[in-house]
């Protein structure tokens, strides 16, 4: 309970100072709220978006929450993940037609998660061989690694007049409204179960496996951990290049699941929400599975609320859920 | 007078003080003793203001002051020096004597002299100039009292000052207390030594579990009946076994080792059955010699076998796999993940043993039960986390794990292992020592309490700049060949 007083208290600066921005845009917040409600959880389509942006949200709110436990702050979700949604693109382009559709899919996950695992592993390895410090080289990388991604497909891959590549012919998973027909029109798909999955298995292997429990030694105490015979310079590449998997799988949410293709900069900033999602979901996987469903209302409330606001309102407001959770969670004195 | 009167205080379902009540005297030098975990710490901070007691009263010269904060207790002259210092390495001794009440316009050379003035006043030697990181234990624990001084205090707390420092500086620090005593002020000395009280106090007060058990004067009270009242048992007296002639292939053998900055050159080995002392004032290399055999300090030149096999140049996990187990002279760095359970703790190092991918939680359990019975570990919580046990319970849990631990071990490295705990758990950790030299198991000991080595060991190096300045056989060596050895005199 003591753990999400910083996510409470995060939450109402947020609703406090969202209150005065939207009296100094001369609105009523209570509409802009009721606005908000209605456009995500308030009707099928806006429920089944929220679901979608929550998938990747989760994805790489762990990667970052997995790297947190190992004592290391990885900003590097964003490149990891656009690594990952490539990867899964590129390779799905790969398949000849009429591949068998269940293997053309788990190996197009597999891509994104060695995708994102290369990108992981990176920083991982710097920090490992020289001590460079994984804060900056993540943030750096990610520069790196999406010019480098936007360079590739507008110079060799791009449909003409587009920033995507061609469309995947076999790896594409089913949308929710397959099932649920209400959802049609939404992005919102069958990813969202590994996601859950990811989330389910990322804790079990941090609290309940020997690789976790050397994990979390490193993250607490390297000096301890070092004298017990672990070498946290391992644990950390290991736990980087994982981190970095997770991150790549969430770039199948968007190639796989809705758009069936690479498009540059598809990420869109969802690496960077997933550290405060993190923050949020204070590193528990059903905490992280909840912060992500909450920026992804916010997220989507904001197209909802652009009658009444400006749409950088919920921008501008999920910026301030993070400052208020930063400040209310200062765990170090 | 400081008075404390039926103190409470609880953490979480915990009582760490239970209708505890101390008077102290002004003008005395006042011991509060008792086992690790007694309450003692946790009492006198509630006396300089730290922490507030759940219920109870507090006077001060028949002032109620009970609930005073630090600035309070501070004005009132009421400072503590606590066992960890709390000084900011990168500053002067001076610029930490005027922290948190510094002038708005600085003047060192006026700071620095104030110091150097009250440091000779006290005879407490320390450079008012030095860095604070620069400083040796012993000059910044006298620092830290100095500052305490600095800032008006004339009921001065020292919580365990003596841990760390050498028998020497113990001798200097006791004449400083007299100096203060003859001045009029109070002295409140947390330990838990019997030998020190009886050397330095007035008056003592013992503690046991949280409660005050009584209150003597130290010339009406022998140190076995303070022994008593501290365990509630007898202690039974000191038991040197029977020494065997040692046989066998050495367990360890180390040859002209070199560990850059810290050991220069040493050779030696360690026969079955044998417990092998070092000796030498903290900070010779003792330390970085036994990081270096433990695996975790890069070894510059020379070679380590282990029954033989070199095993210089591997890891810490093929160390322990070929049977070295180690007690880091730093438990709460080295030896222990104070934010780990106890039970987690217990299996540090040997979490490979505990399943091939999931860990065994059962088998956790289990191996957490046994060693908390067998070593006693308090409380008997397998969950509670490290970091809220008192120091000789974590030290238990570190020796438990590492002679009683699923893990067998032919040697063990043992750095400082008693230090800074109490009576009762040196009893258990040398009867371990013990029992392990009867089974044929090697022990290489680093202490720097010559009582300890002289009592257990079967050969004692002395260690000084990184060299080994000489090896004695127990039978040739005294408390005075070893000191003249470790001041390099002989």
């Amino acid at each position: 309970m003591k753990a999400l007083y910083p996510v409470i208290t995060g939450a109402l600066i947020a609703l406090v100072v969202g209150d005065l921005l939207i009296l100094g845009v001369g609105q009523s917040p209570a509409d802009v709220y009721r606005l908000l409600i209605e456009g995500t959880w308030g009707n099928p389509y806006g429920l089944a978006q929220v679901l979608y942006k929550a998938t990747t949200l989760t994805f790489t709110g762990l990667a970052v929450a997995l790297a947190l436990r190992a004592g290391l702050f990885n900003i590097g979700a964003e490149a990891q993940l656009a690594l990952g949604g490539f990867f899964a693109g590129a390779f799905g382009l790969l398949l000849p037609a009429g591949f068998p559709a269940p293997l053309a899919v788990i190996l197009c996950i597999a891509a994104a998660a060695t995708g994102g695992a290369i990108g992981g592993a990176i920083p991982g390895a710097l920090n490992a061989w020289f001590g460079a410090n994984e804060v900056i080289t993540t943030i750096l990388l990610n520069f790196v690694v999406l010019f480098f991604l936007n360079w590739v497909v507008t110079a060799h891959l791009h449909v003409p007049e587009t920033v995507h590549t061609r469309a995947l012919a076999s790896g594409t998973v089913p949308r929710l409204s397959a099932v649920i027909p209400a959802f049609r029109g939404s992005a919102a798909n069958a990813i969202i179960v590994l996601a859950i999955i990811a989330a389910i298995v990322t804790s079990w292997l941090v609290f309940r496996t020997r690789f976790g429990y050397e994990l979390r030694a490193v993250g607490l105490s390297p000096d301890a951990a070092e004298a017990a015979g672990i070498i946290p310079a391992r644990v950390r590449v290991a736990t980087f290049t994982l981190a970095g998997a997770l991150a790549g799988m969430g770039g199948t949410n968007f190639v796989l699941g809705y758009k069936h293709y690479y498009e540059d900069g598809f990420s869109g900033g969802a690496g960077l929400i997933g550290i405060a999602v993190a923050l949020a979901g204070r590193t528990h996987p059903i905490g992280i599975m909840l912060a992500a469903l909450a920026f992804a209302t916010l997220s989507q409330g904001g197209l909802a609320i652009h009658a009444l606001v400006p749409k950088q309102m919920a921008d501008i407001l999920q910026g301030v859920v993070i400052l208020g959770i930063a400040v209310a969670s200062r765990t170090k004195s | 007078m400081l008075a404390l009167e039926n103190i409470t205080k609880a953490y979480g379902t915990v009582f760490a003080n239970y209708n505890a009540s101390l008077k102290v005297e002004t003008g005395e030098i006042h011991a509060v003793v008792g086992e690790n975990g007694a309450g003692k710490t946790t009492l006198m901070r509630i006396a300089c203001g730290e922490l507030r007691a759940d219920a109870g009263h507090e006077t001060f010269d028949d002032r109620d002051v009970t609930g005073w904060n630090v600035n309070a207790a501070i004005a009132a002259g009421v400072g503590m020096v606590h066992q960890h210092f709390m000084l900011v390495p990168t500053l002067t001794v001076a610029e930490n004597m005027i922290l948190g009440r510094e002038p708005f316009f600085l003047n060192p050379r006026i700071s620095s002299q104030a110091v150097r003035e009250l440091s000779e006043s006290t005879g407490l030697a320390v450079d008012a100039d030095a860095r604070v990181s620069d400083l040796s234990v012993g000059e910044a624990q006298r620092a830290e009292i100095l500052k305490a001084l600095y800032h008006g205090a004339t009921t001065l707390i020292l919580d365990e000052p003596t841990a760390v420092l050498t028998p020497r500086e113990i001798e200097e620090l006791w004449k400083v207390l007299r100096g203060l005593r003859e001045k009029g002020g109070t002295v409140i000395l947390i330990t838990h030594k019997l030998d020190e009280v009886m050397a330095i106090a007035d008056t003592v007060t013992v503690m046991r579990n949280g409660q005050t058990v009584g209150q003597f004067k130290t010339n009406e009270i022998t140190s076995d009946d303070l022994a008593l009242a501290m365990v509630g048992r007898e202690i039974p007296p000191a038991f040197i076994p029977a020494r065997r002639t040692k046989n066998g292939a050495p367990v360890l053998e180390v040859e002209d080792l070199v560990v850059e900055h810290a050991v220069d050159g040493v050779t030696f080995s360690v026969s079955p059955g044998e417990i092998f002392g070092i000796a030498g004032v903290e900070g010779n290399g003792q330390h970085e010699l036994i990081e270096a055999i433990a695996g975790y300090r890069r070894v510059t030149s020379g070679s380590i076998l282990r029954g033989g096999v070199p095993i210089e140049r591997t890891t810490v996990r093929r160390r322990g796999a070929l049977g070295i187990a180690h007690i880091p002279a730093d438990r709460r760095r080295r030896g222990l993940v104070l934010d780990y359970t106890v039970a987690e703790n217990l299996i540090l190092g040997r979490e490979r043993s505990f399943g091939r991918f999931a860990l065994d939680r059962m088998k956790m359990a289990i191996e957490a039960q046994r060693l908390i019975t067998a070593f006693d570990i308090r409380p008997h919580d397998p969950r509670l986390l490290a970091r809220q046990l008192s120091g000789g319970n974590q030290q238990k849990v570190v020796v438990a794990r590492e002679m009683a631990g699923i893990r067998d071990f032919h040697v063990l490295l043992a750095a400082q292992p008693t230090r800074g705990i109490d009576i009762g758990a040196i009893e258990t950790i040398h009867a371990h020592f013990r029992l392990a030299r009867s089974e044929g198991r090697s022990v290489v000991l680093v202490s720097s309490d010559l009582n300890e080595l002289l009592a257990l060991a079967d050969r004692i190096a002395v260690m000084l700049r990184g060299k080994f300045v000489a090896i004695l056989d127990r039978d040739d060596a005294t408390m005075e060949t070893l000191g003249r050895y470790m001041a390099g005199a002989a």
